[in-house]
């Protein structure tokens, strides 16, 4: 009896097999199942992308038509938007440089106007009506790519405009070329796609999709890494320096010497 | 001193209200006349740490420890070189360790400076007194001994009767320092005219337009409308004076509608369908001119913000450079490839002295 029940209490020799059978059926199916269902879904989107381009559609005459035109083909007030792509939408309404609160030298970033659902709406109608360049591809946002290529890529292409540390700069008659840090990695590729504003264009034989991703890759090594020479005060070069220097530096000095020089009470 | 009797009589409270009194209303700017007085020093006034032994004690305490201070930084600054060190490629901790070394050397020199100044202004002796100057003149005995020496020296060593020697020690000490200012003309180039090396860059006919700084050569059908392109000389990489080279030919490719384009006559042919090639090196001093603003067509200097059109040939129109930029004759060879017609029509960059 007791033996029999010893026997009843050991496991089958066969159970562990039968076990990761059951475990591999298990993911295996639900992986299957998953993947389906992403295929399902995603066969949803293309379905459902005639509705969001006609969702971009309504929002793009409500809210863009009175400057671009109705047919995007610019006004007196705003360019034509043929064959910009859906890059420059999703940069130029991401960032909220658009709509555009008022003329000006140069279209300010505000509070981003639309939702990340109406603004994908918008880029979907825009690039519905002519081809232009496409949001760029995850792999190429995720600042992995080579630092040193991407500095010396930007030296030569940005620095000028942007400071060599990504501080921005200025640039004639009121506008000025913004600062890079805190800008998400798909604006940063776009921008350097589509050329907003007085920005040049870097097409893809300028800088190959793998020279903007070491760009980008740069831009974000110097945002996450501290100086190693202290506090960058604000990274706006010698003459920012030169002058904390004269106020607090020699106002330090003053002061000493005024404490130095003065009769003890 | 002198000053005892006048700060005897005057207790230390009344004192500033003792010397307002004593000069009047203010004179500005006016000149004084003789019936005002001079009005002395003011009184010496005792220091509190003199008057209450408890601030004395106080000031003594203070100077001590910022005595103990210093030494405080010293073996913090010591302690953080062992306990932040420098590891490789780690810029946050390249940026502790200065951070606290600097902070105990700073502290250790500056708990010196303090305590001592302190020390010497609350504690020691605090006394006035007064060191008149010596007369600066010499009396007349001295001047004419000194006088006499000199004509003494003159007649001795005859360097006033002997032209020919003083004359000729005079030439070799002005042509003593003329072997410096040869070495000079080392740090220009040694056998090339320094006036044909400005003149002239790397650009010849047929050199392909290549990438900055991968040296991939560029199609015209690369260059989009609105792009702008660093452009370097084909094969400058290779070249052992690359820098030298670079800071001459460096230049500027962009595409614009060829409508916008203002062609004066002569340089129809320098451009290809809408793009032109400019130098980058401004005609002021020489700064790489690279701020392209794609809708206004400006191109600006970052240095003196002198603003080039690149539709009317990148003519000034602000700043202080006086010349247009340098246009670079292009065109397109058959494979399709940008290439240079001929080297700048005219020497790029700054004015120098022998320039046509």
């Amino acid at each position: 009896m007791a033996r029999k029940s010893r026997k009843a209490n050991r496991r089958h020799p066969l159970a562990t097999v039968v076990l990761i059978a059951i475990g591999l059926v298990v993911t295996g199916g639900g992986y299957a199942l998953f993947s389906s269902t992403t295929t399902a879904s995603a066969d949803t989107n293309t379905a459902a992308s005639q509705s969001v381009i006609d969702e971009g559609e309504k929002l793009f005459a409500a809210n863009c038509a009175s400057c671009h035109g109705l047919d995007m083909q610019g006004t007196a007030d705003g360019p034509s938007l043929i064959g910009v792509g859906a890059a420059a939408v999703n940069f130029q309404v991401g960032t909220g440089r658009m709509p555009m609160a008022m003329q000006g030298p140069q279209a300010m970033q505000k509070p981003v106007q639309f939702t990340d659902e109406q603004t994908a709406a918008l880029a979907a109608y825009v690039a519905s009506i002519s081809p232009g360049p496409a949001i760029p591809d995850e792999s190429l946002l995720q600042a992995d790519g080579d630092a040193a290529n991407g500095g010396e890529l930007f030296r030569v292409n940005c620095a000028m405009c942007h400071n060599v540390a990504g501080a921005g700069g200025a640039l004639t008659e009121g506008k000025f070329a913004p600062e890079l840090t805190g800008v998400l990695a798909t604006h940063i590729y776009e921008a350097m796609l589509t050329g907003p504003q007085n920005m040049p264009v870097f097409n893809d034989d300028n800088l190959s999709p793998e020279d903007k991703r070491d760009i980008i890759t740069y831009l974000k090594y110097i945002e996450n890494n501290p100086s190693p020479g202290g506090n960058e005060l604000g990274s706006l070069g010698p003459v920012a320096e030169g002058l904390f220097v004269w106020i607090f530096g020699l106002g330090a000095v003053i002061g000493l010497m005024v404490w130095i020089t003065a009769k003890s009470n | 001193m002198a000053h005892d009797e006048v700060s005897g009589p005057h207790s230390a409270a009344s004192d500033s209200s003792a010397v307002e009194t004593s000069r009047g209303a203010s004179t500005g700017t006016a000149v004084i006349g003789s019936d005002v007085v001079n009005p002395g020093e003011p009184p010496h006034r005792k220091r509190v740490t003199d008057l209450d032994p408890k601030k004395n004690k106080h000031a003594e305490r203070t100077v001590y420890t910022l005595f103990y201070l210093s030494i405080a930084g010293s073996i913090f600054a010591v302690a953080s070189y062992m306990a932040f060190p420098i590891e490789d490629g780690d810029p946050a901790a390249l940026r502790l360790n200065t951070l606290f070394i600097g902070v105990g050397i700073a502290l250790a020199l500056f708990g010196i400076g303090l305590g001592a100044v302190h020390w010497g202004k609350a504690l020691m002796a605090d006394k006035e007194g007064i060191d008149l100057r010596h007369p600066v003149a010499g009396s007349a005995e001295t001047q004419a001994r000194a006088i006499e020496i000199f004509d003494e020296a003159d007649r001795e060593s005859g360097f006033g009767r002997r032209t020919l020697i003083r004359n000729s020690l005079i030439g070799a000490i002005i042509a003593f320092p003329l072997p410096g200012l040869v070495l000079f003309r080392g740090l220009g180039p040694q056998d090339q005219d320094p006036v044909e090396l400005l003149s002239h860059t790397m650009w010849k006919k047929g050199s392909r337009l290549t990438l900055d700084p991968s040296g991939t050569p560029v199609k015209a059908a690369d260059v989009t409308i609105g792009s702008v392109f660093h452009i370097i000389p084909e094969g400058l990489n290779e070249r052992e004076d690359r820098l030298e080279q670079k800071a001459k030919a460096a230049v500027l490719l962009m595409r614009l509608n060829p409508a916008d384009l203002n062609i004066s006559p002569g340089r129809e042919s320098w451009s290809y369908d809408g793009i032109v090639a400019y130098s980058k090196i401004c005609t002021h001093v020489g700064c790489p001119v690279a701020l392209y603003e794609q809708q206004t067509h400006h191109l600006l200097c970052p240095c003196h913000q002198s603003t080039f059109d690149v539709v009317n040939e990148c003519e000034v129109i602000f700043g202080p450079a006086k010349r247009p930029l340098p246009q670079l004759p292009i065109e397109v060879d058959s494979e399709g490839y940008l290439v240079a017609q001929s080297d700048f029509h005219e020497p790029v960059g700054p004015s120098f002295w022998e320039r046509p």
